[in-house]
């Protein structure tokens, strides 16, 4: 048997409208592991995890768990259990009967159904919470119910699907902690979904990025974000400015009127590419030191920095974030080392 | 706010709705003597005759199984028509309101023709080389009319109901492991209540007190107590004993979807 728990060869799924929402998806999720299906709305993460839950199936390709063939299966005998994304509880019961639904089904001994859900109740902070009907908790509540009715059966893999999405952002960022906690305390496989690239940095092992359907890269946060494989995943983690270049010759970059140096090697003479640079990269300097000058057209406090927008005078808008307050109207420098600046194929548009 | 809108409706509602009820009332609790009108339970204690209680006890028997054969056939139709993999509700739908737009007395007459001797069941029968079969004026003529007449009023609350439930609440319960008939004991059918309580009421409450089916279909046999009601205004001009029915009826019925309605709220909290 493989590392892996759950495997995705080739999978395809194409919708009776023609809609080709997964394009040969292949992924491997090893076990314990908090793996992250991140991308835009529509991008089929959604669709993906109803095919591994076995809501939906897939028009090619084989879902292997542990080492098992189990496209035929049905969801009911799947070991995976899901946290909706509009949770989905059962409005005619209350907290307990909807957290011992799972384990009702699967005949386990009344006693032993008393102790799990009172144990997991206490895991997501609802305990006294048993006689409430579903319907006069809170989001948070709600949300931590379904949590604890799918953990409760103990699966081999918990599938979230946006779990956090409707909740304020006070509440998103203590229930991140309180996820991760339990997956760490657990030691279950967590396939989670998210359009939120700061909860998918914060929280996962490791990140598929996803668009249109098509895996762009699948990698630890930290490589995500320091080595995008392209400019989507570039511009989708964390703000980037992608300014079409030209690649002169090996560790030299045409772009905005300038010839500019940088470690890329590898590509073609005269080869269009897309130049990524951070925001937070790019070095406020004097005027006469300076690679490019423009003008700040807008500065708005973000706590710790600032975002300031510079058009350039070949018209580009830049955005820096810098510690250091500038001025709207005022003409200042700006400068990139070699190492912060990032070469990247273009995406051929079909 | 615009409170005056409501007063056409109330005004109607008091003329047509309100006075009838209490002229009802004073028809059933009272009685002309020589001395003018005078309070009286005498209606009521006529009613307390063997022969109307078996009219009575009739009423509600026919009632409660034609509910109860509307409710088998009704709601695996609803739940058939609800689910989301099933492309041509529109038109299934429409097959089922269709025969409402036709008048109820005529629907009726239909059952006539085909029940009769020589109706389409029996050449039927008689061309498969089967002997006749007198269909009408039996207590099963009068059942088949009622549900057929009212089975849409079972299926379309339930089925109202039915497409509100979130599919991914039935999602929720087959993740937990739930099979197909697991969801419908433990999901469907709990979440569907309230639509099968109102199909239930809609159509009991007109099947007790109807009196035109069983006057076609059932001849004189099979008077429902509708019929005796009709006949105390109508030929007798009983009308203190029609209203003294009329009133324990309406009682009883109101008891009735009382205790139907306690059963769902206690079935909300006790359930499985
Ligand atoms: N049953 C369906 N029929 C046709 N298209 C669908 C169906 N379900 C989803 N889609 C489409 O597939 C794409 C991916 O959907 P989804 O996986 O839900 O995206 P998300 O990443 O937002 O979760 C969307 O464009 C959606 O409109
Ligand atoms: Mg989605």
């Amino acid at each position: 048997m493989s590392d892996y728990i759950i495997q995705l060869n080739n999978i395809s799924k194409v919708f009776e409208d023609g809609f080709v929402a997964l394009d040969n998806l292949n992924l491997s999720i090893k076990k314990n592991e908090f793996l992250t299906l991140l991308g835009p709305s529509g991008c089929g993460k959604t669709t993906t995890l109803r095919i591994i839950g076995g809501f939906e199936m897939p028009t090619e390709g084989e879902i292997v768990f542990q080492g098992q063939k189990i496209n035929d299966l049905p969801p009911h005998k799947r070991k995976v259990n899901t946290v909706f994304q509009k949770y989905a509880l059962f409005t005619h019961l209350n907290v307990f009967d909807n957290v011992a639904f799972g384990l009702k089904i699967s005949k386990t001994p009344k006693n032993e159904i008393k102790e799990r859900v009172r144990e997991m109740l206490n895991l997501v902070n609802l305990q006294g919470f048993e006689k409430r009907q579903v319907e006069s908790l809170s989001g948070g509540q709600q949300q931590r119910v379904a949590i604890a009715r799918a953990l409760v059966n103990r699966p081999e893999v918990l599938l979230l699907d946006e779990p956090l999405g409707a909740l304020d952002l006070k509440m998103r960022k203590d229930m991140q902690i309180e996820l991760k906690k339990m997956q760490e305390k657990l030691g279950i496989t967590f396939i989670y979904v998210t359009h939120d690239q700061e909860e998918a940095l914060s929280m996962s092992d490791s990140i598929v990025i996803l668009n249109e359907g098509i895996v762009q890269q699948i990698d630890t946060p930290i490589n995500i974000y320091n080595e995008p494989k392209n400019a989507f995943v570039a511009d989708f983690i964390g703000e980037s400015n992608i300014i079409d270049g030209t690649m002169l010759q090996d560790k030299l970059v045409h772009f905005c009127n300038k010839d500019i140096p940088c470690i890329d090697t590898g590509f073609a003479k005269n080869e269009k590419v897309d130049v990524v640079i951070r925001p937070e990269d790019i070095d406020i300097k004097n005027l006469s030191d300076a690679q490019w000058t423009g003008k700040v057209t807008s500065v708005i406090f973000k706590g710790v920095h600032y975002d300031i927008t510079v058009e350039s005078s070949d018209g580009f808008v830049w955005l820096l974030q810098n510690t250091d307050r500038q001025y709207e109207g005022d003409t200042i420098g700006m400068s990139v080392d070699p190492d912060d600046i990032h070469i990247m194929k273009k995406v051929i548009d079909l | 706010m615009r409170r005056w809108l409501s007063y056409p409706y109330l005004v109607w509602m008091i003329m047509f709705i309100t006075v009838p009820l209490l002229l009802i009332v004073f028809y059933a609790f009272t009685k002309q003597t020589d001395g003018g009108i005078v309070f009286s339970l005498d209606h009521f204690r006529q009613i307390l005759d063997p022969l109307y209680l078996k009219v009575f006890l009739r009423s509600f028997k026919i009632a409660f199984i034609s509910m109860l054969i509307c409710l088998l056939i009704g709601y695996p139709v609803a739940l058939f028509l609800s689910s989301k993999d099933f492309s041509q509700k529109s038109t299934y739908l429409m097959l089922i309101v269709i025969p409402m737009w036709m008048n109820f007395l005529l629907r009726t007459y239909a059952w006539l023709t085909l029940l009769e001797n020589n109706g389409i069941f029996n050449k039927l029968l008689e061309f498969l080389g089967f002997g006749k079969v007198q269909f009408l004026y039996s207590e099963g003529a009068v059942i088949l009319g009622t549900v057929y007449n009212f089975l849409p009023f079972m299926i379309l609350p339930i089925y109202s109901v039915m497409v509100k439930i979130d599919e991914s609440v039935i999602s929720a319960a087959q993740d937990l492991g739930a099979n197909s008939f697991q969801v419908l004991l433990k999901v469907m059918i709990p979440l569907s209540l309230p639509g099968v309580i109102s199909g239930i009421t809609m159509v009991f409450m007109p099947a007790v007190s109807t009196f035109v089916i069983s006057r076609l279909l059932g001849g004189g046999q099979f008077a429902l107590i509708g019929n005796i009601i009709e006949q105390q205004f109508l030929l007798t001009g009983n009308w203190g004993f029609g209203s003294a029915l009329s009133f324990v009826l309406m009682v009883l019925v109101i008891i009735s979807m009382f205790f139907m309605n306690a059963n769902e709220r206690n079935g909300k909290e006790s359930m499985l």
